[in-house]
């Protein structure tokens, strides 16, 4: 972090546990249960929002959720156009996902383009009954028709903006920052 | 992330960096091979050229294989149906087929060198699936790419390079990339089928087999290629088996978590027994099933971004 950028934070520890809750018993509300869902983070910030959506849902319905891990970088429509080769991680789904209702869990929806690619990898998984959208943070400047059904917090932004999301598990704390983007 | 290379075109000076970063995307790409659907779509648009002017079943096959899981456009020529046999020239040939707008070409020759001479004469990224006796890149990666997976690091593991170093482009990628990584490897095998100055290349050398076994964590066999013994480099393939064969006898000491490795095609009873090589030491189809991986590796890395 240089200086001159201005820090701004729009989420705090307790703020971002508020959201997982809520978007927890929004998702089980919704789905009458939590019979036949499964959970699915995307790296590298989902996957841990997701395992933490899925032990709340556990806690309040006694039921066990399969949660997964998927990378997205081989599904990128612009790996031939970025400069720096992204580093590939393993995608993990050691459960069918047929037939079952898929919660996506991502920490920012920005353009669309990560859920869409998201998407696409899931369907070479299998045939889910329905797939639905959690996202800590909503900013727009959607560039697909892409929209999220569980939001945490709805972030208005500029697309000189960035925003960060920490969590606990990597950055040892949880938070959602605004900053300008050096010009 | 990106290797500092364009191509892969020998592991010898290649950092450590390049061969963890081509280890690590090579087990990501792992996962893939698993799934149900065995695609994904990161090289669509992407042209290779498989050429193998030298015979190759595994290693064009988990060429081919790699590049079919990437989503790559391939087309594979082998020398005896090409206009080689008219007399044109390797430059020619690929300049021929660069013409056509290929991104990047995979190269097996009995040249040593081959690649290298290709890489100076084209645009596109060049991929060595073995130059003569000289290297064989993507075979020594998924050698290490399984010992990773056994052991987690190769930091301090002996490994012994067991046959006909000489002539073997798997032994001399390996001793340089397991090198890189802070293993320790010996090679044993008939004083004639050992080359001058090995040692050089950071070595122990051994000609009785039991020497070189001993506190060993991993054996590579080579392929005994029986062409040598026309050229008067060994007395006979029965003194060859009795002194080098790979036998349950000579493991009796061995390691409890022994590795036995292959690079492929095997003479059952000549440079390993058939009981060995189908014993739980072995983890020969391991790196079978690793070579597809890390061939997916290598691709995906050079057909880079941006370039």
């Amino acid at each position: 972090m240089s200086g001159g950028r201005s820090l701004n934070q729009i989420m705090d520890n307790k703020d971002v546990q508020r959201a997982v809750t809520r978007i927890a018993h929004e998702i089980i509300e919704r789905n009458k249960g939590a019979q036949n869902l499964v959970i699915v983070g995307i790296r590298a910030r989902g996957d841990y929002l997701a395992a933490r959506i899925a032990q709340v849902i556990e806690g309040i319905e006694e039921v066990n959720i399969p949660v997964g891990v998927i990378d997205i970088t081989l599904y990128r429509d612009d790996l031939q156009v970025v400069l720096e080769q992204p580093v590939v991680h393993k995608t993990e789904i050691p459960f069918d996902i047929g037939g079952r209702v898929v919660i996506l869990v991502d920490d920012v929806l920005n353009t669309g383009r990560t859920i869409r690619a998201a998407l696409d990898q899931l369907v070479d998984f299998g045939r889910p009954r329905s797939v639905q959208l959690a996202v800590l943070v909503d900013r727009g400047h959607r560039e697909l028709p892409i929209r999220a059904d569980y939001v945490g917090k709805n972030v208005p932004t500029s697309q000189g903006q960035r925003v960060t999301v920490k969590v606990q598990e990597v950055d040892g704390s949880d938070e959602v920052t605004v900053e300008e983007e050096p010009s | 992330m990106a290797l500092k290379s364009k191509h892969l075109l020998g592991l010898e000076g290649v950092n450590r960096e390049d061969i963890q970063l081509m280890l690590d995307t090579a087990a990501s790409f792992k996962e893939i091979l698993e799934r149900p659907i065995k695609i994904v779509p990161a090289l669509r648009g992407i042209t290779v050229a498989n050429l193998f002017f030298e015979p190759s079943t595994r290693t064009r096959f988990s060429f081919e294989l790699a590049e079919k899981r990437l989503s790559a456009d391939s087309v594979s020529f082998s020398k005896d149906s090409s206009s080689v046999r008219k007399g044109e020239t390797l430059k020619d040939t690929v300049r021929n087929i660069e013409a056509m707008r290929v991104d990047l070409v995979v190269i097996r020759h009995s040249a040593a060198g081959a690649p290298h001479f290709l890489a100076r004469c084209v645009d596109a990224s060049v991929i060595n699936a073995g130059d003569g006796a000289h290297e064989h890149p993507t075979q020594a990666l998924l050698d290490m790419m399984t010992l990773r997976e056994k052991y987690g690091s190769l930091e301090g593991l002996r490994v012994v390079i067991v046959g006909d170093i000489a002539h073997s482009r798997v032994a001399r990628s390996n001793i340089w990339g397991l090198n890189t990584l802070g293993a320790s490897v010996a090679v044993c095998g008939p004083k004639t089928l050992i080359p001058l100055d090995v040692e050089q290349l950071g070595v122990d050398v051994y000609v009785h087999l039991d020497d070189a076994l001993e506190g060993a964590d991993v054996i590579n066999v080579l392929r005994l290629q029986f062409e040598r013994q026309t050229q008067g480099l060994l007395p006979s393939v029965r003194e060859y088996i009795r002194q080098y064969c790979i036998t349950t006898e000579r493991l009796a000491d061995a390691k409890e978590n022994l590795t036995i490795m292959h690079p492929g095609p095997i003479n059952r009873g000549v440079e390993i027994t058939q009981e060995v090589a189908d014993g739980p030491y072995s983890v020969i189809l391991d790196q079978v099933t690793n070579g597809v991986a890390v061939r997916m590796a290598a691709l995906f890395l050079l057909s880079g971004g941006g370039v």
